[in-house]
């Protein structure tokens, strides 16, 4: 348990280096700017972002449950298709979507221009549709994009526990709504939470997307104060402040998540149940919109400007290079951070199954979370100055150049691990919660020993949780950019910066082709995920986890041994 | 049988890790210009001296980028946009002073440092976007950046964020040029004036102007060449008919983009041949090109979309000082409120 613990906090250790950085710069004081801050940008920067985070949090609440209960509780035409559809929004970065939606929905683009020659207008002013940069258009663009994070997790609850109440609920009468309110909803409360939390992060960190519709919200405002108002000092110490706020909103959050609470008696899937014709067509309707929104149509918007460019151009011709590099940086990051989360959240676990339930794993897991919470590129400075400060004492005398850690590709790798942490750490911690305590102590009283139990019954338990994980982390990877344009090699573009090169001057459709190939590279982790759900059916089966407790304690009964 | 997976493992850390093999004949360029603008230069420097170029295209957090490597850093060359972000390096003391008859002659006094440790590259000017439609030619001849506050532009403007370096350079200018509660009196009517909120990029200003959403605005020059070239389409092609680039007679803003060589440069002489060769004519015939912007040389020929603009006549706030007085611009910007 000790060295447990020392192995948990030393995976723990890179998280706090970016914050560790930037407190020498945010202790040294930024002159006169706080008053200015507070007075004239701070007010309205958290305003807005509140604004932009309680609307981005109501859609994908509703969008993310809504479309998981009814795939997970319904029979319904297209049902199959949106179970595996409904990821994919996934794929695409948000700033890509708003790119996108701009170009659509413009008065110049082709939905008004349509829009017009069937009415016979030519005033582009004449038909008052809402503009795309404002508040409500980043809600909207972020919303649709960012709502399977909800949808992934509040899933995986409906699935995997309370088949037998859902029975319950259904044999005393209850239908529809008040299933769905009184039951699902409570039964999937800490899955929603933390998938809502991830997009909440997520659209706190946006700079993109903001910025380019015209919202400016507090990451925003770090931003500008570190590159316009000249001030790093002044953009640290907003950024601190900002990382506080949520690291006490995800402490409150847990509150009222005790363990145990969640544990599911019975682990079964529900059974469907079919939907007569107006409410089947509503379902369909209500989970083909977010696809459409969140995917289909800002991919044909891609897929339109990546055609004309292949058209006239040819493909890139380092297109392989990129493909590559943003495919090996992703994947070696997404085995580090597993493997770290995998760690920590055992070491939670074992805590709390312990004979005196201890809280350090947990404080552990909670700290770990915590890179989620920077804004990227803040993160991203932070890391930097933490790099070179390492090269330095690694070094002294200044005998490798160039430095072995800053602008390597370890850096990047180590970066991406450090921002995306908390989503295998958060997963694993959910999957854990539902997994019965009395599995680990059956095991245990059987004879298993720690390691016995990882990998024989949890690591089995936790592989859907731990593959839907894996697929986050990967696709968050590839779609990282401020960290990646800032400390990878020379001579090294990924698929993201190569797509931001063009973006930055301001011709985002040449990036179109990179922006594709990013969404198409996340199509096939996507799928197999979702066909995988149907072939490690473990925590759906009722019981298992207590039998292979029981096997795992027997030696040499668990698996025949060769000869 | 021990040694081979340790071996494997070194092998892969030292792929990962800095750990790089020297060349031959090297240059370590660090970049805020997008790739595809300075490959070609590049690519050209390379089959003129056999001389390597490694790049790194890098955003916000250049300075920081070299100020947290310090003396390791492999960078030669540090190149960026705008007049403030090459101060930057030069007042961090992350450039050094470089001596090169070449490069005296070919720029202009006001566009390097006297002592090197900054050179000009090009420069852009940013201009007046008016409609063609709804504004007559003479009226958008005799446009300045001071009409645009006019009441007579009510609903009429766009421009992207007040904040972004483009803008806040140009609010420097005028800030220099007119004092400050002048340029508090002037956002304010500007943003009195506005269509839709300050958002977007550059060229949103011309494809809104093309949509009806306003009839002026402000944005850069090089924006005009490139959508009018078709190098983006037709569609875009049609954004840049629909305005007139007006370069303000009165006082046109330049901004510039531009070189130092790093203070810890590893390969100092490739450093400044690489510079000398990026004021050479041929260098400086592809900048214009390649992206529309205005030569540093003066016998550089302008490309024929951009001499089509006009006599530019620059602006006399001499660039050091604009490039100091932008954070208070952009303070300014903030106190009226100019984004919201």
């Amino acid at each position: 348990m000790k060295l447990l613990r020392v192995l948990a906090a030393l995976c723990v250790i890179p998280v706090a280096l970016p914050v560790l950085a930037l407190l020498p710069a945010a202790a040294a004081g930024s002159g006169d700017l706080w008053p200015h801050l507070l007075r004239f940008v701070l007010p309205q920067a958290l305003l807005e972002s509140i604004l932009l985070l309680a609307g981005v949090g109501m859609l994908v609440v509703t969008v993310g449950a809504g479309c998981a209960w009814l795939v997970s509780c319904y029979r319904f035409p297209g049902r199959k298709l949106f179970t595996g559809a409904l990821m994919l929004p996934l794929a695409l970065p948000t700033y890509v979507a708003a790119y996108a939606w701009l170009d659509v929905l413009h008065p110049a683009g082709p939905v008004q221009m349509a829009l017009r020659r069937a009415l016979g207008i030519t005033d582009p002013r004449a038909i008052p549709l809402p503009e795309i940069r404002s508040l409500g258009g980043c809600v909207m663009v972020m919303g649709m994009v960012l709502f399977p994070y909800v949808y992934l997790a509040a899933r995986a609850a409906f699935q995997t526990q309370g088949a037998d109440a859902l029975r319950a609920g259904r044999s005393a009468g209850a239908g529809g709504w008040l299933l769905f309110r009184r039951i699902g909803l409570p039964m999937a409360r800490p899955a929603i939470a933390a998938g809502t939390a991830l997009a909440l992060l997520e659209t706190l960190n946006d700079v993109g997307a903001s910025e380019f519709l015209g919202v400016r919200t507090l990451t925003v405002s770090v931003y500008v104060t570190w590159i316009t108002r000249s001030s790093l000092e002044g953009a640290a110490q907003i950024a601190l402040l900002l990382l506080l706020l949520v690291g006490v909103v995800m402490l409150l959050e847990r509150q009222g998540h005790r363990p145990g609470a969640h544990e599911a008696a019975h682990p079964a899937r529900p059974e469907l149940q079919p939907l007569k014709l107006p409410a089947a067509l509503a379902a369909t309707l209500f989970c083909a919109v977010p696809v459409l929104l969140g995917f289909v149509i800002p991919v044909a918007y891609l897929v339109w400007a990546a055609w004309q460019r292949i058209a006239q151009f040819g493909l890139p011709p380092d297109l392989g290079q990129w493909i590559g590099n943003s495919a090996f940086l992703a994947g070696l990051a997404t085995l580090l951070a597993l493997g770290c989360a995998l760690l920590l959240a055992f070491t939670a676990r074992r805590d709390r199954t312990a004979a005196e339930p201890g809280r350090a794993g947990v404080m552990l897991l909670r700290f770990g979370m915590l890179g989620y919470a920077l804004p990227g590129g803040v993160a991203a400075v932070g890391l930097i100055i933490a790099f070179g400060g390492i090269d330095a004492a690694l070094d002294p005398l200044g005998h490798w150049a160039p430095p072995l850690l800053s602008g390597s590709l370890a850096a990047v790798v180590l970066a991406y691990a450090i921002r995306f942490l908390a989503i295998p750490a958060g997963g694993l911690e959910a999957a854990y919660a539902r997994l019965r305590r009395e599995v680990d102590w059956s095991a245990c009283a059987a004879g298993a020993g720690e390691a016995r139990l990882f990998w024989r019954i949890h690591l089995p338990l936790l592989l859907p949780a731990l593959s839907a994980a894996a697929l986050l982390l990967f696709l968050d990877a590839m779609k990282e950019l401020p960290a990646t344009l800032l400390l990878r090699p020379l001579n090294t573009e990924t698929l993201a910066t190569a797509l931001y090169a063009e973006a930055a001057r301001g011709t985002y459709e040449n990036g179109a082709i990179a922006a594709l190939m990013l969404v198409l590279i996340g199509l096939p982790p996507i799928l197999l995920l979702a066909m995988a759900r149907r072939f490690f059916p473990a925590e759906a089966q009722p019981g298992r986890g207590l039998r292979m407790a029981l096997a795992a304690g027997l030696p040499g009964m668990a698996r025949p041994r060769k000869p | 049988m021990f040694l081979r997976p340790f071996c494997a493992v070194l092998g892969g850390l030292s792929l990962l890790l800095g750990a790089q093999l020297a060349q031959a004949a090297e240059v370590n360029l660090y970049t805020t210009r997008e790739p595809a603008l300075v490959k070609p230069l590049l690519d050209r420097f390379t089959e003129q001296t056999g001389t390597v170029v490694n790049t790194v295209f890098v955003q916000g957090g250049l300075a920081e980028r070299l100020a947290a490597e310090g003396a390791r850093s492999p960078a030669d060359v540090a190149m960026v946009v705008d007049v403030g972000n090459l101060m930057e390096l030069v007042d961090r003391n992350l450039s050094q002073p470089v001596e090169s008859a070449a490069l005296s002659a070919a720029v202009p006094a006001g566009l390097r440092a006297p002592d090197g440790r900054w050179f000009a590259l090009s420069t852009r000017a940013r201009a007046i976007y008016a409609s063609r439609e709804r504004i007559s030619e003479a009226d958008a001849a005799r446009l300045t950046y001071e009409d645009l506050a006019d009441p007579r532009f009510k609903g009429r403007v766009c421009i992207r964020s007040g904040q972004h370096p483009y803008n806040t350079a140009l609010f420097s200018f005028l800030l220099v040029k007119h004092g400050e509660s002048w340029l508090r009196d002037y956002l304010t009517a500007l943003k009195g004036n506005l269509a839709r909120r300050a958002s977007g990029g550059d060229r949103e200003v011309a494809r809104d102007i093309l949509a009806g959403l306003c009839d002026v605005g402000v944005a850069n020059t090089y924006y005009v060449g490139l959508m009018l070239s078709g190098r983006g389409g037709d569609e875009q092609r049609r954004w840049g008919q629909a305005i007139r680039t007006v370069l303000p007679a009165s006082g046109t803003m330049v901004n510039l983009s531009g070189a130092v060589v790093a203070r810890h440069a590893p390969n100092r002489a490739e450093a400044v041949k690489l510079l000398e060769f990026l004021v050479s004519p041929e260098a400086q015939q592809l900048y214009a090109e390649a992206n529309f912007e205005y030569p540093v040389r003066p016998d550089a020929a302008l490309h024929p979309i951009v001499a089509g603009f006009g006599t530019l006549a620059v602006g006399d706030v001499p660039l050091p000082e604009i490039a100091a007085q932008r954070v208070r611009a952009s303070r300014i910007v903030d106190e009226v409120g100019f984004d919201q």
